[in-house]
């Protein structure tokens, strides 16, 4: 080959790539009703009582499924839209009528299952019963609505269903509307089931047997999701979109790219930076919403001296570089969880900020009268499958308690070690990040704080004052005394915020990413997307 | 010939044997719990166990190979979690992915490589010795994560001329029918030319990414097995004898060199099924190895342990099948052997 042909073929390649697109006119009919999003992940069930779900497959669930009841959707004051925590609607329930003793729902009678069959109050008692039984998750998230076993769900008659109360609770109702107390087609999935799996968990991983208004055409693990609309939906208006095609694009350099090219309509779930420099650039609209019930915080492991010490976890909460973190880390894009005029909460506001602010003289002061003038030795502990933010917190961090002579040394956590080693409740310091479904500060409490000791306690931190206060509060939510309960959550928060096991750093937000086409998008207490209320212009 | 075969077949077994034993340790002292991964993120320690017996995970260490090996026997590979598919599925579903891929980038890139070598071997010191160096100096020296990103950003972002990097074939086209697994050979086979198009247009630029990567070695090797084969006596004798400097260098000479060639060749073909991992990351390519990496991070050993007995296999048949070739090439090879 001589220089002349080798630019001769050269030429020849770019103009190959350079043919025009077959499809971009082609199709251009069918992408006006049909959304195409990208995210990271993908599900690897589409069932959530399956063994193992994981976040992307409570999407598909949420979808193709419906419930007793749904939350209401509210417009915030930023004008963006977000399900209401205190509000339930009808889905598969048309009414209900709360006793003492028990609630009694009547579903709707014309709706059918994807196959066609009519949905009763059979199926829905099998699907509960399965939700109680199968353990794992499911049976956990039904647990905390005091929803435990078989015997409190009956079927009065085909089109009437009655949940029986074994203790007043009131998470009770608004556990009865997350993903979990899904509506199963009983009858398919018992045809499927099989002596090993007796209910065909096996079957409803691939295939959704619901009513919703979503169905799953083609499921292809790790690449695709497609939906195509279920037009006999009964539990809600039609959706406006006729197909939905999800895609797992794992660079998030790449779906950066395809959204701002405009070849994908919504993009799911970014990094704090990427939403930044989208908004600002104008091409696409930013959707960004606080997680509810969630925060980043730093914890403290109170079994594991110096941080016994209440100035010692006091002393830290004043050395820690909020403001660094929220410009180096966030963007700005979160709500700070500090700085506030005093740690006693006076209003009901949740997640609240500290009275914790970076002032390294002050921090110096308690460690000093804590005895630790000189310092100490610790080990930062970190996921890191949730390094983006996690990582660059830990090095700020670690930065900082070096001013106040705390001497450190970081300790990367793999995504797939890092439930087990908090289990473990061995790590002294951790950066880590918590969010309850139930949107109740109560039910925070309880998992984080409570002397239970729950897992996600990562402190240990067992306070017999704080677990009256917290019972206490759940006990008069269960009796509707609101007075008792606003004074009692405002005594917890306060309580909680002076001994500081925890310190709070900010609250993320979901933030997603959508062509200016799209609307209806509505953030839900699940962080996954609903598809039903998307509009396409 | 079929005796020869059949040993060297027969010397394989023990690797495997090997292999399997060795893998299935090593994701055992993998320090994560897929247990306490998969039980989610509100379980409590009773939920982790229940999982944990589902999983298997309670049994000890030889009860767990037992029933490795036992279900290895009936070809079951066993439950990826992280897709919450069978793992032969997966392996089946994505190998061609990943073969395509690569194949596709060796060959690109033997094409350049092989007469850029033969070129910069013949004219020494010429300026394409000089683009030779340059080119292979590049591939070697640019990570495969670096050149995808770089090339998605320039002919995807700025300047629109590749298609979307959305996997190996536009979202509103469908793939061909399953024959080979291979769009390429399955389109054609289906006589479909616009599904050819599309995923051949998907194919260029991670294609082109792993050919950068391949051809520094084997333009080397054959820049430097030329050379020494060029500077034989036999050479000197063959233009001495007045034969045309174009039978000199391809019949005498190439043949000649080929040898270190395709050995490299081998070599090269399983570093791009390592590299793969990272184009396809960038490519959301739906291969083996974005799968295998993705299931070692989240501690999900039956496809691990799948990925590494496939590629074992694959490499064992890939020795023999360069073995072959000796033969073919060189006769010397054959008597030998």
């Amino acid at each position: 080959m001589n220089r002349r042909e080798f630019l001769a073929s050269a030429a020849a390649v770019t103009t190959a790539t350079a043919l025009p697109l077959p499809w971009s006119v082609a199709f251009a009919q069918s992408r006006s009703e049909t959304l195409l999003f990208v995210s990271e992940n993908g599900p690897n069930n589409l069932d959530i009582h399956g063994v193992g779900t994981n976040r992307p497959g409570y999407e598909a669930s949420w979808n193709c499924y419906d419930r007793l009841m749904s939350y209401g959707v509210k417009t915030l004051p930023d004008g963006s839209l977000s399900y209401d925590k205190d509000t339930l609607v009808p889905e598969m329930a048309t009414e209900w009528t709360v006793a003492a003793d028990a609630i009694t729902f009547k579903l709707r009678q014309d709706a059918v299952f994807h196959d066609g069959t009519p949905v009763t109050a059979h199926d829905v008692k099998w699907s509960f019963d399965r939700a109680v039984t199968v353990g794992g998750f499911p049976t956990f998230q039904m647990k905390a609505g005091s929803l435990m076993e078989p015997g409190q769900f009956e079927v009065v008659d085909d089109f009437t269903f009655k949940v029986k109360i074994l203790r007043p609770d009131s998470l009770l109702m608004p556990d009865l509307a997350v993903i979990v107390p899904a509506i199963f087609n009983s009858k398919l999935v018992k045809a499927n089931a099989t002596e090993a799996d007796p209910w065909g968990l096996e079957y409803t991983k691939n295939t959704p047997a619901g009513s919703g208004a979503f169905k799953v055409e083609k499921w292809t693990p790790g690449t695709e999701v497609v939906y195509v609309r279920n037009e006999d939906w009964k539990c809600g208006p039609l959706p406006q979109l006729k197909k939905v095609i999800w895609r797992t694009i794992p660079s998030a350099g790449n779906r950066r790219a395809l959204i701002e090219r405009g070849d994908v309509d919504l993009s799911f779930d970014l990094p704090a930076k990427d939403v930044l420099e989208m908004a600002k650039a104008g091409k696409v609209k930013v959707a960004s919403t606080p997680i509810s019930n969630g925060m980043w915080s730093v914890e403290l492991n109170v079994t594991q001296p110096p941080f016994d010490n209440k100035l010692v976890r006091q002393a830290i909460a004043y050395a820690l570089p909020y403001g660094k973190i929220m410009d180096a880390v966030m963007y700005g894009r979160a709500k700070p969880l500090y700085g506030a005029a005093s740690n006693v909460a006076d209003s009901m506001e949740w997640p609240r900020p500290t009275a914790y602010t970076t002032d390294v003289e002050k921090a110096k002061a308690l460690l000093a009268e804590a005895g630790y003038a000189d310092g100490f030795e610790t080990v930062i502990s970190f996921d890191l499958g949730q390094a983006l933010i996690s990582e660059p917190t830990a090095v700020l961090v670690q930065e900082s308690l070096a001013a106040i002579g705390i001497r450190s040394t970081i300790n990367k956590v793999p995504g797939a070690n890092w439930r087990g080693e908090i289990a473990k409740k061995t790590m002294p310091f951790m950066i880590n990040f918590f969010s309850g479904w139930l949107d109740y500060p109560e039910y925070f409490f309880f998992w984080c704080y409570h002397g239970q000791n729950a897992v996600f306690n990562t402190m240990s931190y067992q306070n017999p004052d704080l677990d009256a206060i917290i019972d206490a509060a759940r006990a008069a939510a269960a009796a509707g005394d609101t007075a008792t309960y606003e004074t009692k959550i405002k005594e917890m928060i306060t309580l909680g915020y002076e001994e500081v096991p925890r310190i709070p750093l900010f609250q993320p937000s979901l933030e997603v990413a959508m062509q200016p086409t799209i609307d209806g998008y509505t953030y839900w207490f699940h962080r996954q997307l609903d598809y039903r209320g998307l509009k396409k212009a | 010939m079929l005796r020869h075969l059949g040993q060297r077949l027969l010397t394989t077994i023990p690797t495997l044997v090997g292999v399997v034993v060795v893998t299935f340790l090593l994701t055992r002292i993998l320090p994560g719990d897929p247990a306490a991964f998969f039980a989610g993120p509100t379980a409590d320690p009773a939920a982790v166990e229940q999982i944990r017996v589902t999983l298997g995970l309670d049994k000890s260490l030889p009860e767990q190979f037992v029933a490795y090996v036992g279900d290895l026997l009936v070809g079951d590979l066993g439950v990826a979690l992280s897709t919450g598919q069978p793992v032969v599925a997966e392996i089946a579903a994505r190998l061609p992915a990943s073969a395509e891929l690569t194949l596709f980038g060796l060959i690109l890139s033997v094409a350049v490589a092989v007469p850029l070598g033969i070129l910069a071997a013949v004219r020494q010191g010429s300026w394409i010795d000089h683009l030779c160096r340059l080119l292979t100096t590049a591939g070697v020296s640019l990570p495969v994560f670096f050149t995808g990103l770089l090339f998605v950003y320039v002919f995807y972002f700025l300047l629109g001329v590749a298609p979307a990097p959305l996997g190996r074939i536009d979202l509103f086209a469908s793939p061909p029918p399953h024959v080979t697994g291979f769009y390429l050979i399955d389109s054609l086979i289906a006589g479909d030319l616009e599904t050819f198009r599309a995923s051949f247009a998907q194919l260029i630029l991670p294609g082109i990414t792993l050919a950068l990567f391949a051809l520094a070695p084997i333009a080397r090797m054959t820049r430097a097995s030329m050379l020494s084969v060029l500077s034989s006596e036999f050479i000197r004798t063959a233009r001495a004898s007045g034969l045309a400097p174009g039978t000199v260098i391809v019949r005498y000479a190439f043949r000649n060199a080929m040898l270190p060639v395709i050995t490299t060749l081998g070599m090269v073909f399983s570093f791009l099924l390592g590299a793969n991992v990272l184009v396809e990351k960038v490519f959301a390519w739906p291969g083996i190895g974005s799968f295998a990496v993705e299931a070692l991070i989240q501690s999900d050993y039956a496809p691990v342990q799948g990925f590494v007995l496939t590629m074992a296999i694959l490499y064992v048949l890939l020795n023999l099948l360069i073995d072959l070739l000796y033969g073919l090439i060189d006769p010397r090879m054959r008597i030998e052997g």
